[in-house]
């Protein structure tokens, strides 16, 4: 059993607060993505947690094992590096061995565990070769390689596919989900690329200037994002904003449009929506068509709505021009309003 | 325009002849050391001189017969290995802490550590054979190596510190995660991958240590290196052995400097070619 607990993990570089009181649980076999930009905090957050790096305060812990103050290499963990860190003076089989080797597993067990995992990522031909003789691709197989061979509780990942070629991204992006459900460990996966979180991870924690903003599943960080911030963080294209003004209890006003909404005591509120939850109609939002960009099943359009720009996703078949007039009618259902001053959603 | 390029050739043409010039500077009088310590000691004697070598070793094998010579090669290898240990077993140390932790004063630091190179030994040389006498550590190899491993020290630093950097840091961190303490993953990843470097650095040492002859002609008496044992008698000796002498002392240091020369560029950051 391998739950991750992460209690109130905070870290300072001199008076930059790096991380802010952390608080996170990583269940069991659980495939946790670190979402966020760079400079959140979420790099140093994995290797506080990998041991190369030591908290300010707070506590880690592995099942019932308190590991925040053993090295790196007593916690029980691998790790995958973003410039895959091969050792280049030894072969491809000679990597995915070498913490075997440390840890003084027998010859004929290690050449067992170093050619299943090698073939399980596809590089069983590749075994006699050395890094310098590989591609970026193979040297990722051979670091994930490494780090699965040594059967960890956690496997550790620092924005492993963010050096490889889109297509290739794509490519291994599938086959990692696949090898680590096989696996059954436990994985943290850092990554800035939102696409990458959503696709790879049972659940996401949204970092934000050393704090975790949201950790939950990527359809509900989608569909019910906690602050402004994951809204506009979340989906590419990203929500629309718009800032509606109370007229009577529960309904706010934009552009002569009334939208039903929740029922709070302030004089404005701030409302999300998805570019795709709005649909052409004869009422609704008015919106000056800006640009017109055909994305083959759908349209995106940029208009204006009042002041602020606004984003649809319309049927491909709508007959639109750039600085025409038409309304936009959202789906009020799907609307997520934030607090005007805090950020934060209510419902 | 025909300007600009009249002017190109003739910054090409000042190029080229400036290489000419220092590489005349250099090899030339390498070259007719080379000529002359090859040649019989009648040949080096006439007039008009000789630019053609003989390949006669008649002045080489009289030389190595010297009364003296064979017991101020020993002490030269002696004091040159023992510099180069001490410089590799200090420096490398500090050239990996350089290159791997932040401390309070590493630019001070690595200021002082050229500026050793700023006193001059002759300033230094009368107390230190003072001290050395109180110590009875005169005349001896590991005094003087002692002294030559302050002068090779600073370069010994600097080159570690550039094997070290170029270590990318994740490596070192991938080994701690697969099993290593700080030991270990020096000496199974580290260390391998630098080794050519420390090499490199080592016989720098040895090659400053060989060629030092004001602190050895000071401090040795008895058992004088190489470097002093000829300044003490060759400008008393013949022609022929004092070209002997000079090319025995020039092979081993062109040679050692000319097989680790793209260590001691990366020492000032210039990439490896």
């Amino acid at each position: 059993m391998a739950i991750i607990e992460i209690k109130n993990i905070a870290k300072t570089f001199g008076t930059y607060e790096a991380l802010k009181d952390i608080n996170l649980t990583v269940e069991d076999q659980e495939f946790m993505v670190l979402l966020g930009a760079s400079g959140c905090g979420k790099t140093t957050l994995l290797r506080i947690i990998a041991g190369l790096e030591s908290p300010t305060q707070g506590e880690v812990w592995i099942g019932d094992r308190r590991i925040d103050h053993l090295p790196a290499r007593e916690r029980g963990i691998s790790m995958v590096f973003q410039n895959y860190a091969i050792f280049p003076h030894m072969t491809v089989a000679e990597n995915i061995g070498f913490g075997l080797k440390m840890s003084k597993i027998p010859a004929d067990e290690l050449k067992r565990r170093v050619e299943k995992n090698a073939e399980l990522m596809h590089i069983e031909h590749l075994l006699k070769r050395y890094s310098g003789e590989l591609s970026g691709g193979q040297r990722q197989r051979v670091a994930v390689a490494r780090a699965l061979a040594m059967e960890p509780d956690v496997i550790l990942m620092d924005e492993p596919l963010s050096n490889l070629d889109a297509l290739l991204r794509l490519e291994m992006r599938a086959e990692l989900k696949g090898v680590l459900q096989q696996s059954n460990t436990t994985a943290i996966y850092v990554t800035h690329d939102q696409v990458e979180a959503m696709s790879l991870a049972d659940r996401v924690s949204v970092m934000n200037a050393g704090e975790i903003v949201q950790a939950d599943k990527p359809m509900e960080l989608y569909r019910n994002p906690a602050t402004q911030f994951v809204a506009s963080f979340i989906g590419s294209p990203p929500m629309n904003f718009l800032i509606a003004s109370n007229t009577s209890n529960g309904f706010w006003v934009i552009e002569n449009e009334t939208l039903s909404g929740p029922s709070i005591a302030e004089q404005s509120i701030l409302l999300a929506i998805r570019p795709e939850d709005v649909r052409l109609s004869d009422s609704g939002l008015p919106a000056v068509v800006r640009l017109v960009e055909p994305l083959g099943p759908h349209l995106l359009v940029t208009t204006d709505v009042g002041s602020n720009q606004f984003r649809a996703i319309l049927d491909s078949d709508s007959q639109i021009q750039e600085g025409q007039k038409i309304f936009l009618k959202p789906n009020v259902e799907r609307i997520r309003w934030f607090h005007p001053e805090t950020y934060r959603a209510v419902f | 325009m025909t300007h600009s390029v009249a002017s190109g050739k003739s910054i090409r043409f000042l190029y080229i002849a400036s290489i000419v010039l220092l590489c005349a500077w250099v090899l030339g009088p390498l070259y007719l050391l080379a000529v002359n310590a090859l040649s019989s000691p009648d040949t080096i004697n006439q007039f008009p001189m000789n630019l053609i070598p003989e390949f006669d070793l008649e002045s080489l094998i009289f030389f190595a017969n010297f009364y003296g010579m064979l017991d101020a090669l020993i002490n030269s290898i002696t004091v040159a290995l023992f510099t180069m240990c001490f410089s590799i077993c200090l420096g490398a140390p500090a050239g990996y802490a350089l290159a791997r932790f932040d401390f309070v004063g590493k630019e001070l630091f690595r200021v002082i550590i050229l500026m050793t190179r700023a006193f001059p030994l002759p300033l230094l040389a009368l107390p230190l054979a003072v001290f050395f006498i109180e110590t009875g550590l005169d005349d001896t190899a590991f005094g003087l190596s002692l002294v030559h491993t302050t002068l090779a020290l600073p370069f010994a630093i600097l080159i570690t510190f550039s094997l070290f950097s170029g270590v990318p840091r994740e490596l070192e961190e991938a080994a701690w995660t697969l099993g290593c303490n700080r030991f270990a993953a020096f000496r199974f990843v580290i260390l391998p991958l630098i080794l050519p470097g420390i090499t490199a650095s080592a016989i720098f040492a040895f090659v400053i240590s060989w060629n030092e002859v004001f602190a050895s002609a000071v401090l040795t008496i008895q058992n004088r290196t190489l470097t002093a044992f000829l300044l003490q008698n060759l400008d008393t000796a013949p022609l022929h052995l004092k070209f002997a002498g000079g090319f025995i002392l020039v092979v081993p240091a062109i040679v050692f400097i000319f097989a680790v020369r793209k260590y001691l560029f990366a020492m000032w950051g210039i990439s490896n070619r």
